[in-house]
């Protein structure tokens, strides 16, 4: 058992979440995820690290209520328990001081782009920062992600804080900008690290994304999450998270996604 | 007096009953069935049978005990060498084991070995229920720590025997449930998720320590788990990672590997869905791919999720398939479609990206391969087309890389098995190895097997 420590509220829908669990907080790095089982009748979701304090023994997660296992953890409180935590799985990003860093990070993908920006920082990098929310009430860890970024630009879908737009449309800009990008990391919806692959692709800057498909063991044994990775099927799990965006086949990732969708249980919470 | 030539059935339930739900297919032997039964053995002094098991149980012994109501007498023989009757009984390929050296069988059925297991480790866990059972006896405790990894068949078996001996055992698990393909793979129709749960809280009592959700590799090292203390480790990690063919539209939406397939159904309970949150497909029109027991399971498992129709479909002839006959025959009863000597080339989506078709192409049977069976040979031109809305790719497993991967000096063969030898030796001083992740998929048996000569092995280690 895994004991919640702490959980509210980031925005409407996304909750924060600070659990015990020491064994994976000695070992995470960033890119890394977990398995959550929240009931006995539950079933085994992945949530990236969104980070973690190795002395302190525990991780955050921060995730978005959407289907039945977010709905269900959304509902819980600090005192009560994760039932099964498994992690940390996946391989970490790889971090190096690649020169000039863009990390874009869409909705729920700002949680995992945090810890990313602070070791790309901490590797030297120079690091802009580009975050996207649908609106203004959307908006958290903008704080957090200043303490990390050089730059820090927000985009939100009406306009109603930042650049009004999309994160592609802000990383537009940048790319026309005349500083050099030396390589790009996207973390957020399937769509979103689509379409900012397509266009760093023209431009050639190499584009790590990190794919959330759907994970029944999330260590190598079913095969759920296989994705077409330069035409070859590979194991986000095991090979992934984090792969080449331009070698991705989102729109096949896309379809996958929604396997469930008609047994998937909306939740309004 | 002549002996009886007919073994005694074993009752089932009735096709049209079974294939509305997951509860066990054979009911097993009554106490008079199985001493009945028990009775035709000859008692041969040569022993043929003990020869034909891999854990060498003293059957002609456990027979006798059996046939003269000493059941108690019956199990602890069993148990001596055999932790899991229950599982061993119902799972077993007794039909090319020990039933197979059966004199018996030369002129008649052999003696139903397997059924009678079956029958005394049934009656031990009844008594278990209410707590009327032998403990197991168990040397003095050693202040020597062992670490597991893995807890199927080969885990469990040699951390029982290491128990039994005075060591304090740790099992690691990276799920979160015991038992490994016992509980994710094999079918609660064909082997009972309480039993397999019955049997690892009897490792409990005999003072195994169990920790779940720690993938070894992951959260923890090999190194590591040496610097934590532990003095040995056995590795019994299994053969868990699904091998796909490669063909077009093989990630299709509808298209499962096995595992992940018998995964969200035994494990997750996806057959109570919404009851239990897993969902997975229930498709109309399946086709399985493949010949072994995992084939069979699946399509099986299909037919009970409520498909009409279940193809199996499989590269060569019935008497290739690595399956067990008992499981076939019963596969067959059941209106399991069988389609031999057909191979699929490539699978077909509708536009929202789920299977709708699958192509496959007939073979012909050529010369044999290196597994000594005819190879399968395509039959050009004779291409068809089959409408499916699910698939399950069941060709089989490799061991999953991730213990390689992180521990820098375990020797592994080209397919990703752990190199080890008989007694289960790995190129790591104090690293043992044995079951599905040195021998690639095979039997539960074996696993225990390979458990058992690795405890002895560690024992002889730290000496
Ligand atoms: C569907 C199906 C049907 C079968 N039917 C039969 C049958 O009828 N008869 C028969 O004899 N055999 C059958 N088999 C084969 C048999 O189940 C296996 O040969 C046997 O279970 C192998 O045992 P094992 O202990 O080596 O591995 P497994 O049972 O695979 O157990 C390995 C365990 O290790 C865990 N693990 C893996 N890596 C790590 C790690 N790094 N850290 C921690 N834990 C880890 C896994 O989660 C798993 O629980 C069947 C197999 C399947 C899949
Ligand atoms: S363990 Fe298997 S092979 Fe051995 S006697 Fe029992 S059924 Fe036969």
């Amino acid at each position: 058992m895994f004991k919640i420590l702490e959980k509210y509220s980031l925005a409407p829908q996304i909750h924060y979440c600070l659990v015990e669990a020491p064994l994976i907080a000695r070992k995470a790095k960033a890119g890394q995820f977990v398995i959550v089982r929240v009931r006995e009748q539950g079933e085994r979701i992945p949530l990236t690290i969104a980070d973690f304090d190795r002395d302190k023994g525990t991780i955050i997660l921060v995730f978005q209520s959407l289907g039945k296992t977010t709905c269900l953890f959304s509902q819980m409180k600090a005192g009560d328990n994760l039932l099964d935590l498994l992690g940390p799985q996946g391989n970490p990003t790889e971090i190096e001081n690649y020169g000039h860093t863009v990390v874009i990070g869409g909705g729920i993908g700002i949680a995992p782009v945090y810890p990313l920006a602070r070791s790309l920082k901490e590797a030297g990098n120079k690091v802009s920062s580009i975050i996207g929310f649908r609106g203004k009430e959307y908006v958290f860890w903008e704080d957090k992600m200043r303490s990390v970024s050089n730059d820090l630009l927000i985009a939100t879908n009406d306009g109603s804080y930042g650049k009004k737009g999309f994160v592609t449309d802000v990383l537009k800009e940048l790319m026309n900008s005349d500083e050099k990008i030396d390589r790009v990391f996207a973390i957020g919806p399937a769509i979103m690290m689509k379409a900012v692959s397509d266009m760093t692709k023209v431009s050639n800057i190499p584009t790590i994304v990190s794919l959330n498909s759907s994970m029944v063991c999330g260590m190598g044994m079913c095969g759920a999450c296989r994705v077409s990775v330069g035409g070859k099927t590979k194991f986000t799990c095991m090979d992934g998270p984090d792969f080449d965006g331009h070698q991705v086949d989102f729109e096949e990732l896309m379809k996958r996604l929604d396997t469930y969708k008609q047994e998937e249980i909306s939740c309004k919470g | 007096m002549a002996i009886e030539k007919k073994a005694v059935l074993m009752r089932e339930k009735p096709v049209k009953e079974r294939i509305k739900n997951f509860n066990e297919v054979p009911l097993g032997y009554s106490q008079e069935e199985a001493i009945q039964e028990a009775s035709r053995c000859l008692q041969c002094v040569k022993k043929p049978c003990i020869e034909g098991c891999p854990v060498r149980i003293e059957i002609p012994a456990f027979i006798k005990a059996l046939k003269e109501k000493d059941f108690q007498k019956a199990i602890d023989i069993i148990h001596r060498d055999d932790s899991l009757p229950a599982m061993t009984g119902r799972v077993c390929p007794q039909e090319e084991q020990c039933q197979v050296c059966c004199v018996v069988k030369k002129t008649g059925d052999a003696i139903s070995i397997g059924r009678l297991e079956r029958f005394l480790a049934d009656w031990d866990l009844e008594n278990r229920k209410i707590g009327k059972h032998s403990k197991p006896k168990t040397d003095p405790l050693k202040n020597i720590k062992i670490a597991v990894v893995g807890s199927g068949p080969a885990g469990l078996t040699c951390a029982a025997e290491l128990a039994k001996k005075g060591y304090l055992v740790t099992v690691f698990e990276g799920y979160h449930r015991l038992g490994g393909v016992l509980v994710y793979g094999i079918p609660e129709f064909r082997l009972p998720k309480d039993m397999v749960a019955s049997e690892i809280e009897l490792l409990k009592e005999s003072g195994v320590k169990f920790v779940t959700n720690v993938l070894i590799g992951r959260a923890l090292t090999i190194e590591e788990l040496f610097k934590e203390g532990f003095k040995a480790v056995f590795i019994g990690a299994g053969a868990g990672l699904p091998n796909f063919m490669g063909l077009p539209g093989e990630n299709l939406n509808g298209i499962y590997s096995a595992n992940e397939f018998l995964t969200r159904v035994n494990l997750m309970k996806a057959y109570k869905f919404p009851e239990f949150d897993t969902p997975v497909k229930r498709g109309k029109k399946v086709a399985v791919v493949g010949g072994g027991n995992v084939a069979m399971d699946s399509a099986r498992t299909a037919l009970r999720l409520g498909a009409e129709h279940v193809y199996l479909i499989y590269r060569r002839s019935e008497k290739e398939m690595p399956a067990r006959v008992e499981e076939v025959i019963r596969a067959r009863e059941e209106g399991i479609d069988f389609r031999l000597l057909t191979n699929p080339v490539r699978y077909i989506g509708d536009t929202n990206g789920f299977v709708k078709q699958v192509e496959c192409l007939k073979m012909e049977l050529g010369l044999p391969d290196s597994s000594g069976r005819q190879s399968p040979v395509p039959i050009k031109g004779s291409e068809f087309l089959i409408d499916v809305d699910q698939v399950v790719v069941a060709i089989g497993n490799t061991p999953n890389p991730i213990l390689s991967r992180t521990t820098p000096g375990l020797k592994v063969k080209k397919r990703g098995e752990i190199e080890a030898d008989d007694s289960g030796r790995t190129s790591m001083p104090g690293v043992f190895a044995g079951g599905d992740i040195v021998t690639g998929s095979a039997t539960v048996i074996t696993a225990m097997g390979a458990g058992r000569k690795s405890a002895q092995a560690i024992v002889d280690y730290l000496k």
